[in-house]
């Protein structure tokens, strides 16, 4: 089987009676967190140009949301409770659904590199939505954990007084800056390749979308 | 600017009107979200044009101000911020402002006096001198910038718990107001003032503070951001009434805890 760029599988059948895969509150944490991390990005961008970690690395002013600091300290401090809460709520559901099992586990290092080797020769199969190869789930078990570094990783800086156990554990509030920029790192890289992967497999999006 | 020495009131005409002029709103000033590519694609996900002007302002503004009761209430004065060795030190220690290091008012210590005011048993104006016979505390701490930087100094001076009480101030009252020599301004919570490590500072690594760090008293307050520690402080007032100050009016939320 290719991928399927090169074999198309006609999508109103396969939507129209197959299993469902992405239950409800997948989709609906899924497109929250899209927002949420859009617009933590944006606004962390223009935050970091404030007082840059790299002088090599700045951030083109298009791509920042909040027109300067201030405004971008709003967004970040604003989007963090919808990130957060949703989350929350998605690892919660994840764990209690057994479906962070289910769908991510075993991650074996042979079949990564087998799936690995597959995919970059374009022989990964997509046929079965609701099972998830090797890569994939290493890749969203990353994700996920990028996600809670992340969130820590700004909290230290963000109260390096009141949460200093915290900052600490990060080796100080400039090492706690750093490792957010590098789990931001992550996630952007981890975005790239989802969206391209995305509009690749388009029925994987329809699924997100639609459930089917 | 040879103008600016010794003006005995502490205050350069000049500069109060430079800086009132930033005050005035400029487009590169607002929080607005105009321009940006990214603004289209959020107003393309929503289906409405929210991000740009003021509701999005307003509700950012709301949001901030939530931000400020969850920081508030976070906020214990048991809760020390970390303090360092003088290896730690950095140095030079950065001077930050948002005018130049030569545009600093130079201010008369022998002329310049603390004026004191608003709920206060005794609002006598205080004199450096006076300031520097008060019992003297020390802390090497961070300073960290609203920008994201950070620096280590070291600081002497008055702890300003001791201060407030010493001049009868109510600490039942919700701020205190700080009015600095060139125009600027901040509001700090009571609980803040009254915290251990919350400093009317004098000196600088044990020398008489530098023009560059806010000479002759700066208030040092570790457990909020670089902009909330004000510098060339001239006027202290105990209210009830929350005046804002230069960046906060701006749009930098208003407690900035860390």
């Amino acid at each position: 089987m290719t991928i399927e760029a090169a074999n198309p599988v006609p999508i109103a059948r396969a939507s129209a009676s197959g299993p469902l895969i992405q239950p409800r509150w997948v989709r609906v944490t899924h497109w929250i967190n899209a927002l949420a991390m859009f617009m933590m990005i944006g606004s962390g961008w223009q935050i970091y140009d404030a007082s840059p970690l790299f002088s090599f690395i700045r951030f083109p002013r298009e791509f920042a949301l909040g027109e300067w600091l201030a405004g971008a300290l709003l967004w970040h401090f604003a989007a963090m409770w919808l990130l957060v809460v949703n989350g929350i709520a998605y690892v919660t559901l994840g764990l209690a659904t057994g479906r962070f099992r289910q769908k991510f586990f075993p991650i074996r290092p042979r079949e990564v590199l087998h799936d690995v080797s597959a995919a970059l020769h374009g022989r990964l199969s997509h046929d079965d939505l609701t099972v998830y190869n090797a890569v994939q789930r290493l890749l969203y078990l990353g994700v996920i954990l990028a996600g809670i570094v992340i969130v820590f990783s700004g909290l230290s800086i963000w109260k390096p007084v009141q949460l200093k156990w915290l900052t600490a554990c990060f080796g100080g509030y400039d090492a706690a800056r750093y490792v957010h920029f590098f789990a931001m790192s992550s996630i952007v890289a981890f975005l790239t390749i989802h969206i391209v992967l995305a509009l690749i497999v388009p029925k994987s999006l329809r699924a997100m979308i639609f459930g089917r | 600017m040879p103008g600016l020495r010794k003006s005995s009131s502490g205050v350069d005409a000049k500069l109060l009107i430079k800086d009132a002029a930033k005050l005035l709103p400029e487009p590169s000033r607002r929080i607005f979200l105009r321009g940006a590519a990214s603004l289209g694609a959020l107003a393309m996900l929503t289906g409405c044009d929210i991000v740009d002007g003021p509701t999005s302002e307003s509700v950012l503004r709301v949001i901030s101000r939530f931000n400020d009761r969850v920081q508030a209430l976070l906020f214990s004065d048991a809760t020390l911020a970390p303090e360092y060795p003088e290896s730690a030190i950095t140095r030079p220690f950065p001077f930050n402002g948002y005018y130049s290091e030569d545009e600093a008012p130079d201010i008369d210590g022998d002329t310049w006096q603390l004026e004191i005011g608003g709920l206060v048993g005794n609002k006598k104006p205080w004199t450096l001198a006076e300031l520097n016979k008060l019992p003297q505390v020390s802390q090497i701490t961070r300073h960290i910038c609203v920008e994201g930087w950070s620096a280590i100094g070291s600081w002497q001076g008055v702890k300003l718990s001791d201060f407030l009480k010493m001049i009868g101030a109510d600490t039942t009252a919700k701020y205190v107001w700080f009015q600095c020599a060139e125009g600027y301004s901040t509001t700090i919570d009571m609980p803040t003032a009254l915290h251990p490590q919350t400093q009317l500072t004098l000196k600088f690594d044990n020398k008489t503070l530098p023009t560059a760090y806010g000479f002759p008293v700066k208030i040092r307050i570790p457990t909020k951001l670089g902009f909330k520690n004000p510098k060339y402080v001239t006027a202290m007032y105990v209210q009830n009434n929350d005046a804002g100050g230069y960046w906060e009016n701006q749009g930098y939320n208003w407690f900035s805890g860390l």
